[in-house]
């Protein structure tokens, strides 16, 4: 984000109340203009109460935020929906309307220039041409939540939240949601994805954050597996080392411990830096090195290992 | 106020009504019913038949006219908030601009036309059936002005209330079902009224007509006003009322529009 660029969401302090329940608890994070930003948490964690809110669909009990530029007020309601759009977890078709009838209507809703050529364009981009003028009544789930996301693109939104856009979908169709998404962020459209689907997060989002009633930790992916795992080193050899001890005592390797007959697992400061080394000592050793690598962790074990770690949250 | 979107609205659900069967069932049926019924009282009416059997033929005539604008929208205007929130249609609607007294409006156009239209072409067959085939002491009666005008009058007054109220329960109800007994029971006291006018308890005169025509429609004017008031995006979505701000005077504390 430069400078000069204002974020699409600045959301400080957020909390939202449900009587005695707490469903949302001082959240704060930014969203710069184009980014795919997902939203992770168990059920219940307040992502959509967090999407209801900055689309001023419910009420923040304490808290502020800007999106698209403008304040979260009463007074910014028309405004605020004019510049965004959402895909709900459920398509919200109507059944009995064609494809083209259910996007004429949001078109007349947003009051859209040349409504019919901005229908047709939606259409091509979710590849629904052909179906335009069947009945959402006939349309497979998938086929449904692709005329949502057409629905979601048909004003031309600076920012999207998808909530749950790949819920209950089949692998073939999840990949056709994820491909849209993509298209979307080619577009320069900024993206509020939540989910709990990880390797979903994982593979389109350039930064998530993690809710559990609070938000337990924001970043790129891969700095939230550094900032979370040690690195480690998975040594397999053909035999047990004799003596490992003197063997793992090289430069960058902190501690070692054995994980089965051959199979050592190395923590290091830094994998470059120790992984020759640890190869340089094996061979001296005269060990048989079938594989050595730096273990992987995925978003899935950063978010079981605060999700898991979370005692206050919801779930 | 965007009369685009209001139009957007009413063709939709327009196009909705068109392909559900029921609404188009009943919308079919009832207004048969209504037409048959009174032509056979006022066809067995005889020339000699007493002043007082002749009104108390024509009053239910009348009262049948008046019934269809109440009994007619709720079937419609009951469904257009709780149904469009049982199929999951409501929230994608509620995120776009549209301002909650257009989206009303809206719907309330929506019912307020065929029902309208429907009780307007029932009591032209009607007229015209008594015009033509019965006794002349019927035909003094019914073609009487100020009764003429009354029933002119109160039905598109008579509908919008009814619509208002169907709004009004469909906004708060769980259930459509239980939106369209509930708004059609809470619409039957207007009858009430009607049958004064219709058995001519009290006799209408042009300026009684037109007094109770105004008052009639400041009553739909206030009706809709509350409507508006009573649809709560926070309430609609999430079952709970919008909460107050507890925590920071800084805090956002309505964010509809």
């Amino acid at each position: 984000m430069s400078a000069r660029e204002e974020p699409a969401l600045v959301v400080d302090r957020l909390t939202k109340r449900f009587g005695d329940r707490l469903a949302v608890e001082d959240v704060s994070f930014g969203v710069a203009p184009g980014e795919v930003f997902g939203f992770l948490g168990p059920n219940g964690a307040g992502k959509t109460t967090t999407v209801r809110m900055l689309a001023t669909l419910i009420r923040p009990t304490a808290g502020t935020a800007r999106v698209a530029g403008l304040r979260l007020e009463p007074g910014n309601g028309v405004a605020i929906r004019r510049r965004i759009a959402v895909m709900t977890e459920s398509p919200g078709l109507y059944l009995r309307l064609t494809v083209a009838e259910n996007l004429a209507y949001f078109a007349g809703l947003y009051e859209l220039e040349r409504p019919r050529e901005r229908i047709e364009r939606v259409l091509a981009a979710v590849d629904l041409t052909s179906r335009a003028h069947d009945l959402c009544l006939s349309l497979s789930k998938g086929l449904r939540q692709r005329v949502a996301l057409a629905r979601a693109m048909l004003s031309e939104p600076a920012i999207v939240f998808l909530d749950e856009p790949t819920a209950g979908l089949d692998p073939v169709a999840s990949r056709e949601v994820h491909g849209l998404i993509g298209g979307l962020r080619e577009r320069g459209v900024t993206v509020f994805l939540t989910t709990h689907r990880l390797e979903e997060a994982e593979r389109l989002c350039d930064r998530v954050a993690i809710l559990n009633t609070r938000l337990l930790t924001i970043g790129r992916p891969d700095e939230l597996r550094d900032r979370l795992f040690t690195k480690t080193l998975v040594v397999r050899i053909a035999a047990p080392l004799a003596e490992p001890e003197a063997v793992f005592a090289v430069p960058g390797v902190d501690r070692w411990r054995a994980d089965g007959p051959g199979r050592y697992l190395l923590t290091v400061a830094d994998a470059r830096v120790a992984a020759p080394a640890v190869t340089r000592a094996l061979v001296a050793a005269g060990a048989d090195v079938l594989s050595l690598a730096e273990a992987q962790h995925s978003l899935e074990d950063v978010y079981l290992e605060l999700v898991d770690g979370d005692g206050g949250g919801a779930r | 106020m965007s009369r685009r979107r209001i139009a957007a609205v009413v063709r939709k659900e327009v196009r909705e009504f068109r392909r559900n069967r029921f609404v188009v069932g009943t919308m079919g049926v009832l207004p048969l019913v209504f037409l048959v019924s009174p032509l056979v009282t006022i066809f067995r009416v005889p020339d000699s038949a007493s002043g007082t059997q002749v009104k108390a033929a024509v009053g239910v005539i009348s009262l049948l006219m008046l019934i269809i604008p109440v009994v007619l929208p709720p079937v419609i205007a009951a469904y257009s908030v709780v149904g469009e929130r049982d199929q999951g249609t409501l929230e994608p609607v509620l995120t776009t601009p549209v301002p909650a007294g257009e989206l009303l409006l809206g719907k309330a156009a929506a019912a307020f036309l065929p029902s309208v239209g429907l009780a307007y072409v029932i009591y032209a067959v009607v007229l015209v059936a008594i015009r033509v085939g019965a006794a002349r002491v019927v035909r003094a009666v019914v073609f009487h002005p100020p009764e003429l005008l009354a029933q002119l009058l109160f039905v598109p007054l008579l509908a919008l209330w009814s619509i208002w109220l169907g709004i009004a329960v469909s906004t708060r109800a769980s259930d459509v079902r239980v939106a369209q007994q509930l708004a059609t029971l809470a619409g039957l006291p207007v009858l009430g009224f009607t049958s004064l006018i219709s058995f001519q308890v009290v006799t209408p005169s042009v300026p009684l007509t037109v007094g109770l025509a105004l008052a009639l429609l400041a009553v739909d004017v206030a009706a809709a006003r509350v409507v508006a008031r009573l649809f709560d995006r926070e309430r609609l979505i999430t079952g709970a009322r919008g909460a107050r701000p507890v925590r920071r005077a800084r805090s956002a504390t309505r964010a509809t529009g």
